[in-house]
This record gives structure tokens, C-alpha cells and sequence, in this order.
């Protein structure tokens, strides 16, 4: 801690447009709210004062218009997915997924005979961060959150295509 | 009132065509498919028995080989306080004939619509005069019933493989 006392007099702060872009976005990720099945429940007790996700600029939408993420919480059926999808589709970019817990990762205990279950909600939209779980503790949710951070905090918002070729040596 | 009070009320009402399976915790009354409707108005109707609360209805696939299925009426009387299981046996479809056909008691007892459109939507049973026979669960499009013995579910639903094993 530095032992400057704060004036008020405003000082400095070097970084670059990408890095400003990328901390802004990650601090106020907004959640689509809905919810499928029992993950749901651990997530709005995520939201809720015990482990308030408030605390990282999280909070739900009413609108997926409005909304940055969306966490896929539950049993995604075949009747749900055609929603699923529009609803994905009605998000502004960028926009990021949370597949939480095993039933939108995998299928889950319907893996083989819930012939109504899609085995993955990847099957239907691309998933950022899979947070595993029966459901997952709202500790692995927030985690689940962070590792989206962080994947956004590495991000090129504004970088030509050909920077990122030359930086990395294969096409992005 | 007694099961076998109720069965002897139903006897002389419709003859011969009642009978009973009494090796059970409760005692099922078995009825003829084609008199279903019939039974269940006079079991409303009549002022001795007044059963007025259907419970459940459920419906059983005894599979191909035996080809028949089953529907089992679970019924109370609030202010007697009695009950009833009736059960009656049927023909089962094979592929690509139609559906076994049943009378409703939809308009009996308004809670029988959405038992029966359950037992249509997973059990393939069409109930005849029903006010709205179609799923209830599923998605309009779906292929088949599920909880039959000889179901297998479709490769894809709008795109997306139904298994797990993607091939």
C-alpha cells in the first residue's frame, strides 16, 4: 500500500484501448436470467446476499437484448433447444455461454436413456467455460465465472486479423 | 362401501362383463374395453357410489410380443370416502397400424384431459371424442411414444443427434 494520501487531483493510468475494453467488459458481465431445472437454484443462491455475485458487476437481465452471458442452467430438452438458440441468437456480441452443471455439459444422468435431453447445450450453441457439477456449488459457479474473466482479459477486441496471424503464426 | 359391494352394484347393472383381481393389496375391478365410458358415467352418476374424484389414470405397454396395453383408472368418492382401481385390457398396435382406439371420460371428469393426453403423447393411446387429443409434453413434431417397449428414439430433432454417441 502506498502511504500517499489521496488528493483527489487526479493522476495517470497508461494501458492501451484492447486492455481498457477487455477490463470494462469483465467487470460488469450480465447474465441472462433464466433458468432450466435445479442448476437454477444455485444460481439465483449465487445471486442472492450469501455469495452475491454483485460483488464482480454480475447481474441478471430480463432481456437477452441486454444481456453479455448466458448460463445455461439445467436440462436442456429437445422442445427447450429451439428457444435456446433464439434466445442465443437475440444476444448482442460480444456474448459468452456458462454450460452449468453436468445436465447442459453432457446430458448428465440422461446421457443414455432421456431420449428428450440434448447429450450438451454445445451441440446447439458454442460454450466459453463448463462449470462441473450436480449441481455445482455456487463456489464453483463463481469460479466458472472467473475463468471467463480471465478468458475475456486475453481477448483482441480491436486487433487487425493480420497482427494476430503475425503474433501467433496461424490464422486466428 | 365394500369392493365387493361396488362389484355387485356393477354386476346387475352390466351383467356378466365385470369381473375382479382380488390377489392384490387392493382389489382391481376388470372391465370390457368398449363399455369404458358407460362404466365410469354410472360410477359418477349413481347416488350409492358418486365417484367423484378420478385419481390417476395410467397406462402400461406389455410390449410386442404379448400386444396389449393396459389402462388403469384409479378412482375416490370424497364424501364416502370409498375407492375404486378399475382396469381394462386391449389390443396393442403394431408399426405402421393405427393407434389403440379408447372412449374418454374427459367429459366425466375434466382432470381426465391431461391424463389422457399423457398417456396418448408417451403411450400412443388415442382417446376417441377427446376435446383436444394432442402432446402434452413433447414437442408437436416428436416421432413415436416414448415409454412403449419397442421404442427407439429418432436419429435427429431439428438438427441435433438425439444419442449421445454423435454417429
Amino acid at each position: 500500500m502506498s502511504e500517499r494520501i489521496k488528493t483527489g487531483d487526479g493522476g495517470i493510468i497508461l494501458t492501451n484501448a484492447e486492455d481498457l475494453m477487455n477490463w470494462a467488459r469483465l467487470s460488469s458481465l450480465w447474465p441472462m436470467g433464466f433458468g432450466l431445472a435445479c442448476c437454477a437454484i444455485e444460481m439465483m443462491a449465487t445471486y442472492a446476499s450469501h455469495y452475491d455475485l454483485e460483488r464482480f458487476g454480475i447481474m441478471p437481465r430480463p432481456s437477452p437484448r441486454q444481456s453479455d452471458v448466458m448460463i445455461v442452467a439445467g436440462t436442456v430438452t429437445f422442445k427447450m433447444a429451439d428457444r435456446i438458440r433464439r434466445l442465443y441468437e437475440q444476444m448482442p456480441e460480444p456474448r459468452y455461454v456458462i454450460s452449468m452443471g453436468s445436465c447442459s455439459n453432457c446430458g448428465g444422468p440422461y446421457w443414455e436413456h432421456g431420449y428428450h435431453v440434448v447429450k450438451g447445450v454445445d451441440r446447439i450453441i458454442p460454450v466459453d467455460v463448463y462449470v462441473p457439477g450436480c449441481p455445482p456449488r455456487p463456489e464453483a459457479l463463481i469460479g466458472g465465472f472467473m475463468k471467463l474473466q480471465e478468458k475475456i482479459r486475453g481477448e483482441h477486441p480491436l486487433a487487425p486479423e493480420l497482427f494476430l496471424e503475425m503474433q501467433d503464426g496461424v490464422p486466428a | 362401501m365394500t369392493f365387493e359391494d361396488i362389484k355387485q352394484i356393477l354386476s346387475a347393472k352390466f351383467g356378466e362383463d365385470i369381473g375382479s383381481e382380488e390377489k392384490g393389496i387392493q382389489p382391481i375391478l376388470t372391465a370390457p374395453t368398449n363399455k369404458i365410458a358407460e362404466l365410469c358415467k354410472f360410477l359418477f352418476e349413481d347416488d350409492r357410489l358418486y365417484f367423484d374424484y378420478l385419481a390417476c389414470i395410467t397406462a402400461l405397454d406389455n410390449g410386442p410380443v404379448l400386444a396389449t396395453m393396459e389402462l388403469v383408472y384409479n378412482l375416490t368418492s370424497i364424501p364416502y370416502g370409498h375407492d375404486l382401481m378399475i382396469k381394462i385390457l386391449f389390443p396393442r398396435n403394431m408399426e405402421d397400424q393405427p393407434l389403440p382406439k379408447i372412449s374418454t371420460v374427459s367429459h366425466i371428469w375434466k382432470t381426465a384431459d391431461w391424463h389422457e393426453r399423457e398417456a396418448f403423447d408417451l403411450m400412443g393411446i388415442n382417446f376417441v371424442n377427446h376435446p383436444d387429443m394432442r402432446r402434452i409434453l413433447l414437442p408437436e413434431d416428436w416421432e413415436g411414444h416414448p415409454l412403449r417397449k419397442d421404442y427407439h428414439a429418432q436419429e435427429k430433432y431439428h438438427g441435433i443427434h438425439v444419442r449421445y454417441e454423435n454417429e
